[in-house]
């Protein structure tokens, strides 16, 4: 049992000041608790940007030491289909946040309906993907051909991967579609879009003339 | 003590500090031999010595793992070990293993593979003592309480004998038998044991500052992931130059890069459940050890780690002193801290003693500290210097080592400075405290 002091008054400035043996509930400006989803999810979030923000780096440092080969390669990427591939998935996201809307008014079958749509979409990406990957390697191109191709190998590679588990992640959501879970699983799927914008630009249209 | 099988304890940590003692003496042997090179050089060469020195290093930490396991396993359970027999039998095999090693080595009985030299029956008694050492823990938390503390141990034990298992793939293929000889000490200390260390840190957190496991268990979760995300991938590091093919290089500098991270948020969890906690615990060398360690480790591991972890950097710092310099702190701070920590709380509890000679134990740490800080620091001079002169000068090896030999000099009075750290810290362990020592209760500050 807390005691008041005669004199006590109140204090001005923070709350807590004035209840110093309140337990804290006051979140801190780093607390992901306030964030959608699982607070896991932001950290693996924040994790995968750190990676392919490094990879990013690691593709512009390349680039400003071998400018030519990275013009002359560049030269034979598919602009048209990176392009459609990047609205697909924007689309995708879309339609994953409009998933979770439908949740919110209880409307369980849209809800599995657009996560259907989103996966459709997230799956043409991935053919797009391989189709792009098939005409390089009909090239002669590979993961070894020169720093360009591995790093574009490499790192839109990585992001297909992310690509394929979001999808399993968007099933388990239809499977599962708990607030909590929609949330947490569309966060991922937009993350996946957020890296390919970052990616779209780096690789494919910088120093184009457009 | 809550349980009575914890007791089992007591004894893994004591044949730790054993092979600690024998682990570090042989390290002084070693440094010495670099500035005296003849230095028994029939009777215990340096390259016996060093692996002495590493295996012994490897054998005491993952005894003192088992030693942690036994004791905070059955308190996380709540219940008695599932079979305090077969947990010394497991330690009798443990010992004779690694008396064996030691006493094959002395006579040059090795099988050569470095740092995986070990006789074949000696590597069949690690694989044999591991998983009695499994079958128990497991059973033990699958019959009582579940936590987040005993499932990433568990989680990081059952990976260090997994990954064990690749020291008996030896491929004719040089370049196939280095990519899995990785496997075995890397993937432990840059992925499953950072687990094990997470989840013994936060039993000593949980019980020397009193915040609620619930905090806890979210700090845990979050670092084992980003050490697992960071780790697995970022022992690509390891694979630059060893016939693999090129894109091992970006894979391995981005990935190891972030490595930085689990260490760091295990420097923020320490320090802020240390504020943040309420509780007076009369160990404070255990409080010292447990933020050393997480410190110690981020410096080790982590900095000194980034320092010639991208490929570009380690191109010309492969194999220098540079490398020593991090594996020495990285071991002290992330491991050989860590079984210390446990030990200091332990100890006192396994024995019913109050917590004690706290003085000299937290000596000990300032010694054992300041000699590998030190240590740390000259051989990264070293390895600066050497990394110039051989790499990019292009002098012959044998002239530049000549160069070095005042850091070397240096090495070894910190070397010195170390083991008696460590000496200190067994005796503080050993001996019974007569009186409490309490810092401050004989001056009470005056009243403004």
């Amino acid at each position: 049992m807390t005691q008041k002091r005669a004199d006590a008054m109140a204090v001005e400035g923070p709350r807590m000041a004035s209840k110093p043996g309140r337990s804290s509930k006051r979140q801190s400006p780093w607390s992901l608790e306030k964030l959608p989803g699982d607070p896991m999810m932001w950290i693996l979030i924040v994790s995968e940007i750190f990676v392919f923000g490094g990879a990013l780096w690691a593709f512009a440092i390349s680039e400003m030491l071998h400018p030519d080969i990275f013009r002359e390669a560049r030269a034979h990427l598919n602009i048209p289909v990176a392009t459609l591939n990047t609205l697909i998935l924007l689309t995708s996201g879309f339609i994953a946040a409009i998933a979770v809307r439908y949740a919110n008014s209880g409307n369980l079958r849209m809800t599995r309906l657009s996560l259907l749509g989103a996966g459709v979409l997230g799956f043409l990406f991935i053919l797009l993907k391989i189709m792009e990957y098939w005409q390089k390697f009909e090239m002669g191109v590979g993961l070894e051909t020169n720093s360009f191709y591995t790093l574009y190998f490499l790192v839109t590679g990585f992001h297909l991967a992310h690509v394929v588990f979001g999808l399993i992640i968007l099933a388990i959501l239809a499977i599962w579609p708990s607030k909590d879970n929609l949330e947490t699983g569309t966060a991922f799927w937009h993350m996946v879009d957020l890296i390919w914008l970052m990616i779209f630009p780096v690789f494919y249209l910088m120093g184009v003339g457009l | 003590m809550k349980y009575s099988s914890q007791k089992v304890a007591l004894w893994y940590f004591i044949v730790a500090l054993v092979l600690f003692a024998a682990q570090v003496t042989f390290g002084l042997l070693a440094g010495y031999i670099y500035v005296a090179p003849n230095f028994l050089s029939e009777l215990v060469p340096f390259n016996i010595a060093r692996m002495i020195h590493t295996n012994a290093l490897i054998v005491w930490l993952i005894c003192g793992f088992f030693g942690a396991a036994y004791y905070l396993i059955p308190e996380e359970a709540e219940r008695e070990i599932h079979s305090v027999k077969l947990a010394y039998i497991q330690l009798v095999i443990w010992v004779v293993g690694s008396g064996g090693a030691v006493i094959s080595y002395l006579f040059r009985v090795h099988e050569g593979r470095e740092f995986l030299e070990q006789p074949l029956w000696v590597k069949l008694g690690i694989v044999v003592a591991a998983l009695m050492f499994l079958y128990n823990v497991s059973m033990t938390v699958l019959k009582g309480r579940k936590t987040t503390i005993s499932n990433v141990l568990l989680l990081g034990l059952w990976g260090l004998a997994v990954f064990f298992l690749f020291a008996f793939y030896n491929s004719v293929n040089l370049a196939i038998d280095k990519m899995y000889w990785w496997y075995v000490v890397h993937l432990w200390v840059e992925g499953v044991w950072e687990l094990i260390m997470v989840s013994i840190l936060g039993f000593l957190l949980l019980k020397l500052t009193g915040v609620d496991r619930e905090v806890i268990d979210k700090w845990i979760y979050a670092i084992a992931a980003l050490a697992l995300f960071s780790g697995v991938l970022g022992t690509g590091h390891h694979y630059y130059w060893i016939g693999t093919p090129g894109y091992w290089q970006w894979i391995g500098s981005i990935f190891s890069t972030l490595e930085v991270a689990p260490f760091f948020a295990m420097v923020v969890f320490s320090f802020v459940m240390v504020w943040k906690g309420r509780r007076d615990h009369p160990n404070k060398a255990a409080i010292l050890w447990a933020l050393g360690c997480a410190t110690m480790a981020f410096f080790g591991a982590g900095v000194w780690g980034f320092l010639h972890t991208l490929s570009s950097v380690n191109y010309l710092t492969h194999g220098t002193q540079v490398t020593p310099a991090h594996g020495h702190m990285a071991f002290f701070g992330a491991y050989v801290s860590l079984n210390l920590a446990i030990i200091t709380y332990a100890m006192p509890i396994l024995l019913k003693r109050e917590p004690y000679n706290q003085v000299l134990n937290m000596i000990s740490f300032w010694l054992m500290t300041g000699g590998m800080a030190f240590m740390t620091f000259v051989l990264t001079f070293a390895g600066v210097v050497q990394t110039h002169l051989q790499r990019v000068m292009g002098e012959y090896f044998m002239d530049v080592q000549d160069q070095l030999i005042f850091f070397y000099w240096m090495r070894l009075g910190s070397g010195v400075i170390f083991v008696i750290g460590a000496l200190l810290f067994i005796y503080a362990m050993a001996k019974p405290q007569k009186e409490l020592i309490e810092s401050g209760a004989q001056e009470v500050a005056p009243a403004e």
